[in-house]
């Protein structure tokens, strides 16, 4: 079942623009699929998250998301809480002072119960490994850990799909490991990812991967289909995995290897058979 | 030197006053600084400090905390006093060219300064024993009847909430801002007030654009997360009177039974 349906989908922000900054894009989202967006700055991934959130409304053409239109106004808050949205910025996206009081946020906004709001909180703060962190204020924890509250915050709105516009990118190594560590999690737990990001070893990890640039998707396809691609990946001011260019420089010399490798382990058991 | 910046003055620690309902602490603290404008004489002020040492013990907060809030309004405080003791006409007990201090001025001006003195040291101990966060949930609980009458209970709440959410992190990046200006030249501690005005100018630039970006950025989360204004929002965390708040109450209605009292006689 196909949990968002993006149908010739174009955006701008200002009508004086003459590009548009989504320009025709189609996709589906499978539920339970973990997608990766990557593209350059300015390639329209960003608008394509706040157009699936309702957040912006598109121009032409429809979003559904879990079949509800989102231009259509009743289903706003709907639309939401299905699609759950997690920000680059953690600082800039935390309201409460106190880390539990700051997940509660979204379901005290749907008016849920108190004691289920409690269960919630709790199980939200396990899922990401936050829970000895709930009396904290956010100020004092690491840029990961921020991020992982984040995601615990679009969990105990109960979402079946989390959209997360490029989480890592203002985060260092070990931060960025976490809030990876934690959306594979997720994902084998049932919940719909897509990642929007700029790391290429984050896309690797993912079950799809989707090249935008210019308000375009060009590429779409499994990690290995689309960065065997490495000439076509760079024309767009991508980079592909370190390990894949090693490997297309080695078949380029001579030796007998795939192009699609992906992974620092397959290159190394394909070299020392 | 920020990052352990702790807002307002609370003291933590687990006590029955701690315990408290906050609306229960807001209404006694309101109702405490109404009484201290009802006392006439000295006798009086025994009661009050009587109750307020009663208080300050069972909420377990050092004495040398309650009374650390009196030190920003110690001037205020001496300045009362001067001027009552100088301005009140009456009978002259000292007197060195035109100082004249009389008897009715002295105590006055003891008067005003106790007066002063209880009242900080009892609203102190409401913000000493009550976290940031659960007397927002307070006020926001009791503006709450006021609504109907056009007052925003929920957003100035909300507004409390975000502002004391962030002002960790805008102090960060003001620590941040000045440094980077600092490492090239910039000077914030030398010169005259005008000039250092004038220098900090390029501090508070940046700090208001990202400041205005952050406020972006929050309203864009927040509206992702379903926040759609106060109405039929649920609460966590739900205020409940408990058997404490009788005591608490009790124990208040017998201190302003004896003010009133005391007034009246």
């Amino acid at each position: 079942m196909d949990i968002i349906k993006i149908e010739n989908v174009k955006y701008k922000y200002s009508k004086e623009d003459t590009k548009y900054a989504v320009d025709t894009v189609s996709l589906n989202i499978k539920k339970g699929q973990f997608t990766a967006i990557i593209g350059h700055n300015g390639s329209g991934k960003s608008t394509l998250a706040k157009l699936i959130n309702s957040l912006l409304l598109p121009i032409e053409g429809k979003i559904y998301v879990k079949d509800m239109d989102t231009s259509d106004d009743s289903k706003l808050w709907d639309i939401r809480q299905t699609a759950g949205m997690v920000f680059q910025n953690p600082d800039n996206q935390l309201v409460a002072t106190i880390v539990e009081e700051d997940i509660a946020f979204g379901p005290e906004n749907q008016g849920v119960e108190s004691s289920e709001i409690r269960k919630r909180v709790d199980d939200a703060l396990k899922a990401v490994g936050m829970y000895e962190y709930r009396t904290r204020p956010p100020h004092m924890l690491s840029g990961g850990q921020k991020q992982r509250i984040a995601i615990a915050g679009i969990l105990a709105l109960n979402s079946d799909c989390i959209i997360l516009d490029e989480p890592t990118a203002m985060l260092d190594p070990s931060g960025r490991k976490e809030v990876m560590d934690t959306l594979k999690k997720l994902n084998k737990q049932g919940k719909t990812i897509l990642l929007i990001t700029h790391y290429m070893d984050e896309a690797v990890e993912a079950d799809r991967v989707v090249v935008m640039d210019k308000g375009n998707i060009k590429l779409d396809g499994t990690p290995k289909e689309v960065f065997k691609n490495l000439k076509e990946i760079k024309k767009f001011g991508l980079d592909v995995p370190q390990v894949t260019e090693l490997a297309q420089a080695l078949k380029e010399e001579g030796l007998n290897i795939p192009s699609d490798i992906i992974h620092i382990k397959e290159l190394v058991d394909l070299l020392c058979q | 030197m920020f990052k352990n910046l702790t807002i307002g003055q609370h003291y933590p620690v687990e006590s029955p006053v701690h315990n408290l309902d906050p609306r229960v602490k807001i209404i006694i603290t309101f109702i405490f600084i109404f009484s201290l404008f009802l006392i006439k004489s000295f006798t009086a002020y025994l009661v009050v400090v009587a109750f307020l040492a009663v208080a300050i013990i069972t909420s377990k907060v050092p004495i040398k905390f309650v009374l650390k809030g009196l030190k920003p309004i110690f001037l205020i405080i001496t300045i009362t006093f001067i001027i009552n003791l100088l301005m009140t006409p009456g009978k002259i007990i000292y007197e060195i060219g035109f100082i004249k201090i009389t008897e009715e001025g002295l105590k006055q001006a003891g008067f005003m300064a106790i007066r002063l003195t209880l009242l900080i040291m009892g609203t102190s101990l409401l913000t000493l024993t009550t976290s940031p966060i659960i007397l927002t949930d307070g006020i926001e609980s009791l503006l709450k009847p006021f609504k109907r009458i056009g007052v925003p209970a929920h957003e100035l709440a909300m507004m409390m909430t975000i502002a004391l959410r962030f002002i960790p992190t805008l102090m960060e990046e003001t620590e941040k801002i000045m440094k980077a200006q600092k490492s090239r030249g910039a000077d914030f501690e030398s010169g005259n007030i005008v000039n250092r005005a004038k220098n900090l100018v390029p501090l508070l630039v940046p700090l208001f654009i990202s400041a205005f970006r952050r406020a972006d950025d929050l309203a864009m989360a927040m509206e992702a997360r379903c926040y759609r204004g106060g109405d039929n929002r649920t609460r966590m965390r739900q205020l409940k009177i408990h058997r404490g708040d009788y005591v608490a109450a009790f124990i208040f209605v017998i201190y302003l039974a004896t003010i009133i009292i005391s007034r009246i006689w």
